[in-house]
């Protein structure tokens, strides 16, 4: 698959990452390069394989029903850039 | 041209675990903001996810009571996409392989009659924070407290062609998640939300029009009445032949009307791809034996049993499965009573009427099973006749008392049936109303019958509403038919 420069530019918005042009266009290369290698795994025949969600061989625990986690509110906004009456404060999201 | 509506649901029902979909903080309403909210909820660097047994265990009851496929192997995914109530970037969902596959849910419409809606899957997904768009000088305040409350998502075919029968399934399957006890369905404080797909296509044709995505409707009433006017809004637009543009719509319930959301500049790309923090789910045959074992009875199983053990008209049956506790009450009646008919009567009649005027639900009532059951054994076995019943329930009801016995005998309610105390009443109304019994012999056979009424009226009063009125009648008419 051919990676071109709009492709680049699209993907680091949609993960809201700011790339200059001149960024992109390394982007391209290194990104096709990538997506060359991935390409030669659909050279392998893999007739009546099933796709594989996770590498590891092993299913998901399940953790009991119960509340563990106690207030830390204050503990976590210490880090936070702003908060007021104990929200999180954001630049503003217009509807 | 004729245009039928092609209606299909999204779901979201909150599961009513204690803890989080994939962390130990508590789901309870209401808490100060971001109290309950962890380190997982923020999504602080190095925390991992752990799925919560009990949110898997109430979305396969979901799909066993709605007769659908459980997949032994489920996968969760992570759908991104950026807004700050969503702190990792992405919400933990299902999409390839969901946890519930197809089912089938059946709905009553208003004539009684029964149609299947079938279920395309349920899927387990988190649910975001909340955005406070009030000012915070020019910013906007976040609380996470909801951020990975467990959510099952039920999608339906589009299988619905009217408001009536999309606000029946809703209503089923809040009933159906009621009666699992899997969520509280208390749709004002959001547990069960609902996203309306609406299109129109001329009638006979089998290829489904544009249709608009109404989101987040969150009340039965406002399903009904969002359909309604996206129907009516569709076909004059089509009527003039213009052109359906697919979007996503809000209901505004203020002025009983949808609008266009802002058109995004740029659709939707979640970049759907399986989570690598979560391994897949692997439900076993026990497993799913296990989560059967433990299903209660269902609406539509309690419904069958209503008419066919009971006797009930399907109506009946249909209002009084409508809510667990509803139904429960009403059981705990009749095998008070004895009498399924007379039980339904009261509580359909009586309780929900007056429940509605006060505005309370059935876990709100003042007077109980017991006391309601114990009203109608009385009025089963004859110790007080209707008009008396009628008193003492609203004794009951405004708490004058604490058992329908006791008020009947502080108030000396107890139905009179002694045969000689009534004839010397009848033969007293008889010989006090001279007018009415020669217009009496003189009505024509089919004008007596309403006639008796008023010789009835006056025994009852002058038995200070004590008197049998079945018997009163028969006395009657056989004291005045020998006069004729």
């Amino acid at each position: 698959m051919a990676i071109e420069h709009a492709n680049v530019l699209r993907a680091a918005h949609l993960a809201r990452l700011g790339v200059s042009d001149a960024q992109a266009e390394r982007y391209v290369d290194d990104l096709s390069r990538i997506l060359e290698m991935v390409d030669r795994l659909a050279e392998i025949d893999t007739e009546g394989v099933a796709p594989l969600s996770h590498p590891l061989d092993a299913t998901q625990p399940l953790r009991a029903d119960e509340v563990i986690e106690t207030d830390r509110r204050d503990t976590f906004q210490k880090v936070a850039p702003a908060t007021a009456d104990g929200l999180y404060l954001v630049p503003r999201v217009v509807e | 041209m004729q245009w039928e509506p092609v209606i299909g649901l999204e779901v979201h029902v909150q599961l009513s675990t204690c803890s989080k979909i994939f962390s130990g903080a508590s789901t309870a309403f209401g808490a100060e903001a971001n109290t309950q909210a962890c380190g997982i909820d923020l999504a602080l660097p190095g925390t991992l996810p752990v799925l919560n047994e009990n949110a898997v265990a109430m979305a396969v009851r979901f799909g066993l009571a709605i007769n659908a496929e459980i997949p032994e192997y489920s996968v969760f995914e992570r759908k991104n996409y950026f807004y700050p109530d969503l702190p990792k970037g992405y919400q933990t969902s299902q999409m390839a392989h969901p946890v519930v596959g197809r089912g089938e849910v059946d709905i009553t419409l208003g004539d009684g009659t029964i149609k299947t809606v079938r279920i395309h899957h349920a899927h387990m997904e988190e649910d975001a924070g909340k955005s406070l768009h009030e000012d915070y000088s020019g910013m906007t305040g976040i609380d996470l407290n909801r951020a990975g409350t467990p959510l099952l998502e039920i999608v339906s075919e589009p299988d619905m062609h009217s408001a009536e029968e999309a606000s029946a399934y809703i209503r089923a399957i809040h009933a159906i998640v009621t009666y699992l006890g899997i969520s509280d369905g208390n749709m004002a404080e959001g547990s069960m939300r609902c996203d309306v797909n609406v299109s129109l296509r001329p009638k006979g044709q089998e290829k489904l029009g544009t249709r608009a995505e109404i989101k987040n409707v969150n009340s039965f009433r406002f399903v009904e009445r969002a359909i309604a006017f996206e129907i009516e809004r569709q076909s004059e637009i089509l009527e003039e032949g213009g052109v359906i543009v697919q979007e996503t719509r809000l209901y505004n319930p203020d002025l009983d009307e949808t609008r266009s959301m802002r058109t995004k500049e740029e659709a939707n790309d979640y970049r759907y791809f399986p989570c690598p923090d979560l391994l897949p789910l692997m439900l076993d045959e026990a497993y799913i034996e296990h989560q059967r074992s433990l299903l209660p009875e269902l609406p539509s199983e309690k419904r069958q049993r209503f008419v066919e053990s009971l006797g009930l008209s399907t109506y009946d049956a249909d209002v009084l499965t409508g809510s667990r506790p509803l139904a429960e009450y009403f059981e705990a009646v009749q095998k008070l009573c004895g009498d399924a008919k007379l039980a339904a009567n009261w509580v359909q009649g009586d309780l929900l009427g007056r429940l509605n005027r006060d505005g309370l639900d059935i876990t709100q009532t003042p007077v109980n099973a017991e006391q309601l059951g114990g009203l109608l054994a009385r009025l089963q076995d004859d110790t007080i006749n209707g008009k008396a019943a009628k008193q003492v329930f609203a004794d009951l009801w405004e708490c004058r008392g604490e058992t329908a016995d006791e008020i009947i005998e502080t108030r000396g309610l107890k139905q009179v049936t002694d045969t000689g105390a009534i004839e010397s009443l009848c033969d007293q109304v008889i010989a006090d109303n001279p007018v009415q019994v020669t217009q009496y012999r003189e009505a024509s056979e089919d004008k007596r019958g309403k006639m008796i009424g008023f010789f009835v009226g006056q025994v009852m009063k002058a038995s200070r509403g004590t008197a049998n009125p079945p018997q009163v009648n028969a006395m009657l008419t056989e004291k005045l038919d020998a006069l004729l």
